[in-house]
């Protein structure tokens, strides 16, 4: 079998490493969409989807199958290689980051130098794709979305860069692997405690960078509409809704891996002694994400949205502030070898 | 040889997006031509072994400027035939000094400066080498000056800015939110009157009511 690997010229191995990230991916966003509805439903003490298949399991696919069917109309006068253009921009990203991401110890696809400056980089490319849309639908809802969104995600990038910063300067590394070894210890030593104002403002800055629900202002349905997709249809819509829980997805397990110690389990190395399921493995990784993910949709069932001028200050005025005084804090701590998390 | 196809890949869409930025009449498609171009020279520096810059210049100019730039085109309301206008006349002047400029330019950086006389290839560092790191320690130590006189320069012209553009108006009904956040629902919003019952209405004879 691992000959038979080997075999294979480079390139083929990388795609296949690369189809082997996507396609579970992609089935995670799908049924992310399931659960939004479901975990939603409960929350405000209805069902949710029942009809298609078992407890309405396969909802997803009949919605994939039915956006499929769906026509895409292309407004008159808007510009028509941009508006097919812009939900391409939109999910490149959101996929493209993954390659850097360690799932376990060594278990990545390119394990770069300065994968979380990748990470950040990639990331602020997302906005492309809403204010590409916005312009070029030639509707004044759709850019009045592309407008918001593009002063709430630079505003919101500068704190979730500044956080990262705090968490580059806390492991002395800008590659992910390295940043989850230097969390190596117990539920302590993880970086959420002595980071905690970063990670808290790392987390809420996400729920802005992926425009969701607190600060969905971007789409504001009863206010615009819904915001910079307002004329898409059929698969050029889908392809938005996809990054955008791909992006969900994203942050979830990168505040997982950057503030919870990624695969590190929490218990006591003495108590796992001998089984997977309590020792260091991927399914810990996977099992902090679905809480992050989790996470997403509570705040979507519990807050009414954000005005735009306190998010403009929520970033700003608040975060900005903070992030600063925390990496300066971190800093010493380092360089002082505050104990018990730089002692050594 | 991998390498000398990707190079010669990224260096034609380089050029390719630099001429369509100066040729686009619309000036959005510009502005993303220009990202296009910003990109693939990133990817020429990632060719260099400078993945630190190449990434840098993605966060920055295209994650950043690029987005304010854009922001603030689409905004402008640019009507083409009055630009365009007087092209024809304008032609000879115009071509002539950017003839001058590209003599001067040919002369300062001319070809005698490139080729591998001029810059021999380096020798390609290990993959252990981190040039974050590197490029931090030379920042930090040996041009520490240079680095933190253009951070002030950098900064004055954030407060010179703010200060040109920054008007008190009296007359816009500006809502401070930071104070509008602070408002509780227990003293500021919502208060609770402890009261006795009151009487009973009176009954109305509603015969006499015309």
């Amino acid at each position: 079998m691992i000959e038979l690997w080997n075999a294979l010229p480079v390139l083929i191995q990388i795609l296949l490493k690369i189809t082997a990230i996507i396609l579970p991916l992609l089935g995670l966003v799908a049924y992310y969409t399931y659960a939004e509805r479901k975990v939603i439903g409960y929350m405000q003490v209805r069902i949710g989807p029942n009809r298609v298949g078992w407890r309405g399991l396969l909802q997803p696919i009949a919605d994939a199958v039915k956006l499929l069917m769906k026509e895409i109309v292309i407004p008159t006068k808007a510009d028509k290689t941009l508006f097919l253009l812009a939900p391409m921009i939109a999910i490149a990203p959101a996929l493209a980051v993954w390659a850097v991401f360690p799932f376990d110890e060594g278990l990545v696809l390119a394990d770069i130098n300065a994968g979380l400056l990748y990470v950040l980089a990639l990331s602020s490319l997302g906005v492309y794709g809403i204010i590409i849309a916005g312009w070029a639908s030639n509707s004044k809802y759709a850019l009045l979305g592309a407008m918001r969104s593009a002063a709430q995600m630079v505003a919101y990038e500068i704190a979730m860069g500044f956080a990262l910063v705090g968490v580059l300067v806390a492991a002395g590394s800008l590659n992910l692997g390295d940043i989850v070894a230097a969390q190596e210890g117990n539920l302590l030593t993880w970086f959420w405690l002595p980071l905690l104002p970063l990670f808290g403002v790392y987390l809420i800055s996400g729920v802005a960078e992926t425009n969701r629900a607190p600060f969905d202002v971007a789409e504001g349905e009863s206010e615009i509409v819904a915001g910079f997709h307002v004329e898409y249809s059929g698969m050029a819509f889908a392809v938005f809704f996809l990054a955008e829980y791909a992006n969900m997805v994203l942050i979830s397990a990168l505040t997982a891996l950057l503030f919870l110690g990624g695969w590190l389990s929490p218990l006591p190395a003495a108590w796992t002694e001998g089984s997977w399921l309590l020792s260091d493995g991927f399914h810990w990784l996977l099992a902090k994400t679905f809480f992050f993910m989790f996470l997403f949709l509570w705040l979507r069932a519990t807050f009414p949205r954000y005005r735009y001028d306190q998010i403009m200050r929520l970033g700003w005025k608040v975060f900005i502030p903070i992030t600063i005084v925390w990496i300066l804090v971190v800093a010493l701590a380092v360089v002082y070898r505050l104990p018990p998390w730089w002692s050594a | 040889m991998a390498e000398k196809l990707i190079f010669y890949i990224l260096a034609v869409i380089t050029l390719w997006a630099s001429v369509m930025v100066i040729t686009r009449k619309n000036p959005v498609h510009s502005v993303l031509f220009l990202v296009l171009a910003f990109v693939t020279s990133a990817g020429l520096w990632v060719l260099l072994e400078a993945e630190f810059l190449g990434i840098v210049l993605i966060l920055v100019y295209v994650g950043a400027v690029m987005v304010l730039f854009l922001f603030v085109v689409m905004m402008l309301d640019i009507d083409l035939a009055t630009i365009r206008a007087g092209f024809v006349q304008n032609l000879p002047l115009a071509g002539l000094i950017a003839a001058i400029m590209a003599v001067e330019i040919l002369l300062i950086v001319g070809p005698g400066n490139f080729g591998l006389d001029a810059f021999p290839k380096p020798e390609p560092l290990g993959a252990e080498v981190s040039n974050t790191r590197e490029l931090g320690l030379l920042l930090y130590s040996v041009y520490i000056y240079p680095v933190e006189i253009a951070a002030v320069i950098l900064l004055l012209a954030i407060v010179a800015a703010i200060r040109l553009t920054l008007r008190r108006r009296p007359d816009t009904k500006f809502i401070d939110p930071a104070q509008q956040v602070r408002v509780r629902k227990g003293p500021d919003r919502v208060r609770l009157v402890k009261m006795a019952a009151e009487d009973v209405a009176p009954v109305v004879d509603k015969g006499d009511a015309q």
